[in-house]
């Protein structure tokens, strides 16, 4: 027998059987729930296009069109400008390319942040109790007390108008939700029977934390992240359309505030500001319907109601 | 270390919980979950705590594996004092030395680790070896407790098996890292009646393979019987009668003993019923009146019961009863039905 597990060590290794079970159990998951599926190929389509922006722009987003000399400035759709131009003659199809980057960027570096920080807060104040938990759920509490837009106004105000500052600002707040709920769910993983046959088997409190319960707690944690990715895009474009936003990167937010400013509205320029919009709500449903379908796979009694 | 024959004696060891304080209103008393309980266990022999639910049968076994930190008294374990002073390294080591076989094998294992994760940590934890020689050892526990081909339950998920074949891994992996002492937590009743046998006989064969000691935590009798030499009764947190398993079943001593002996059924429609009843209302462990505690429930209870609590006393051979009418009432031959059945036999 000893020979035959020796052969079989080739192909089935830990490391590759745990791969291919975690690769199906994700794919199982976007299978299993349609609206997750839809979310999941929005976010790749959006991913996709933010890697492939200068392939895919037909011109440079900041470029000034001329044609025979002149600005081609509130050009509707046309052949050269499938959604026609800006008040300043910039092609909106190309900015609505570009602004796939700022939206990818900021939405997975916030969700990143806030699942990583909200997790971190959650582990330790659920697992711990005590002292650490009141004190880390105070601090919880002032978080939730701070108005979120707000919030990032004044600080985008006070460290200049960049991205980074909006994704910090996100980061800052936002992992109130994901630390309150992780918590909630540490406390009651904690107390199952595998945590305490680990800690008989003379597991440090490191381990327990890290190698137990997280990976339980980790499907809760992702959700959280893609609702956080949705919020995220959602208050850039907030943000940039109340002009506090990066005015060197064009993003959804800003194409909707330059159509605002230059009232697009009342030219009837609907090619303008409709596009920008219909992508915002697009990536931000996209990453509802990821935390509906996980929600399904967490809670499958849902599936009765 | 460890010149004595026992393992494990325990002296007088107490677990109070104190329950949470409201912010006005009086001071609650604590909850005495174990109070004040002392007996000893042989090298290489196996103890049964019996009792009803919420005598501290539990909170004794997670006592012993450092689970809880005792409230008063301690215990020692192969002569080396287990106090709450212990420095990390020694607790570690004591780790690997005592296990604990939960009652739940659906929740003792991590549903998100395959069976040869989960009987590698342990391994890992306490620096076993390579990982070929792990995985040696791991092969062959699963070997040992049967579960074979073995290569067909390596990778395999806790929710992939039934309850037979998970209680088989957690006896694997409390085994997995040589101890010399393993607290088994009622570990069969959760199974199903079928099971129960094959993994209580294999439970049996390997523990006396590898010369554990064991303490089997049970409400059922006729396990006990068929696995321990000695046998405790607990109630309320404290023993009432403790011996040699045979004493305690074939000749009980203490009323509570006679009632659980006759709770148990049987199988056999000659033997002849003969009940003890007692009051089914169980005295609440956080408000334990003075003197005995069985008093209000205890069919030969008289006045000195109410004023005086029972002292644990040696009677003959080996037996200890607390009791102030254990004379009177026990020591006849106890027609009981564990003496006519078999029932994992």
């Amino acid at each position: 027998m000893e020979q035959m597990i020796e052969e079989q060590k080739g192909k089935d290794s830990e490391l590759y059987i745990i791969l291919k079970n975690s690769w199906s159990n994700f794919f199982n998951f976007f299978k299993e729930d349609r609206f997750a599926m839809v979310g999941l190929i929005i976010y790749l389509f959006v991913g996709i296009i933010a890697i492939f922006a200068p392939v895919i722009a037909p011109y440079d987003p900041h470029e000034m069109l001329r044609y025979d000399g002149e600005y081609r400035t509130n050009a509707g759709p046309n052949s050269e400008n499938i959604l026609g131009t800006t008040n300043m003659g910039r092609d909106v199809f190309s900015q609505l390319i570009y602004g796939a980057r700022p939206a990818v960027l900021v939405g997975v570096s916030a969700a990143f942040m806030v699942v990583l920080i909200g997790t971190l807060v959650g582990l330790v104040a659920g697992y711990y109790r005590g002292k650490v938990d009141t004190f880390l759920m105070r601090v919880t509490d002032v978080a939730f007390g701070i108005p979120f837009e707000p919030f990032v106004i004044v600080l985008v105000a006070f460290l200049g108008p960049s991205i980074w500052n909006i994704v910090l600002a996100m980061g800052l707040l936002l992992w109130r939700d994901t630390a309150r709920v992780i918590r909630s769910q540490v406390l009651v993983v904690r107390e199952r029977g595998f945590v305490e046959s680990a800690r008989v088997a003379g597991a440090s409190n490191f381990r327990i934390i890290f190698r137990h319960i997280t990976p339980n707690i980790l499907p809760l944690a992702l959700l959280y992240g893609s609702l956080a990715m949705g919020w995220a895009i959602l208050t850039e474009a907030a943000i940039s359309f109340l002009g506090f936003g990066d005015p060197s990167a064009v993003s959804w937010g800003f194409m909707l505030n330059d159509a605002f400013v230059s009232q697009a509205l009342s030219r009837g320029s609907y090619s303008w500001f409709v596009p920008p919009g219909i992508c915002i709500m697009l990536v931000v449903m996209a990453g509802f319907y990821i935390g509906r379908g996980s929600e399904k796979i967490l809670y499958p009694r849902m599936n009765q109601y | 270390m460890g010149q004595s024959d026992f393992l494990i004696e325990v002296e007088d060891l107490k677990k109070w919980f104190y329950p949470k304080q409201s912010l006005i209103g009086r001071r609650k008393a604590p909850l005495r979950a174990v109070d004040g309980i002392s007996f000893s266990i042989k090298k290489g022999t196996s103890i049964g705590i019996a009792g009803e639910s919420g005598c501290g049968k539990t909170t004794t076994g997670k006592l012993l594996l450092k689970l809880y930190d005792a409230t008063e008294g301690s215990f020692k374990f192969d002569g080396v004092e287990m106090n709450s002073g212990m420095t990390k390294q020694e607790l570690k080591d004591f780790r690997r030395k005592a296990q604990l076989m939960f009652q739940n094998p659906y929740e003792a294992l991590n549903p998100r680790y395959t069976i040869y994760q989960s009987l590698q940590e342990p391994l890992i934890i306490h620096k076993y070896g390579t990982k070929e020689v792990r995985r040696k050892k791991i092969i062959n526990m699963l070997e040992k407790v049967r579960l074979t081909p073995v290569e067909s339950y390596l990778h395999k998920f806790p929710h992939q098996l039934s309850g037979g074949q998970l209680q088989r891994v957690v006896l694997a992996r409390s085994l997995v890292v040589d101890p010399l002492f393993l607290v088994a937590d009622e570990p069969v009743s959760m199974l199903d009646v079928s099971v129960r046998a094959g993994v209580l006989n294999l439970m049996r064969e390997v523990t006396s393979t590898m010369g554990l000691t064991t303490v089997y935590i049970s409400h059922d009798l006729s396990l006990i019987k068929y696995l321990c030499e000695e046998t405790v009764i607990m109630y309320l947190g404290s023993i009432v009668e403790k011996g040699p398993t045979d004493k305690i079943l074939f000749s009980p001593m203490h009323p509570y003993t006679m009632a659980l002996i006759s709770a148990v059924p049987s199988s056999d429609p000659d033997v002849e019923l003969k009940e003890l009843n007692i009051n089914n209302s169980i005295t609440s462990a956080d408000n334990i009146p003075d003197g005995c505690k069985f008093q209000d429930r205890c069919p030969y209870a008289q006045e000195i019961c109410f004023k005086q609590e029972p002292l644990l006393q040696k009677t003959k051979n080996d037996h200890f009863v607390a009791c102030h009418f254990s004379e009177e009432i026990g020591g006849k031959q106890y027609e009981n039905r564990l003496c006519s059945t078999r029932s994992y036999g």
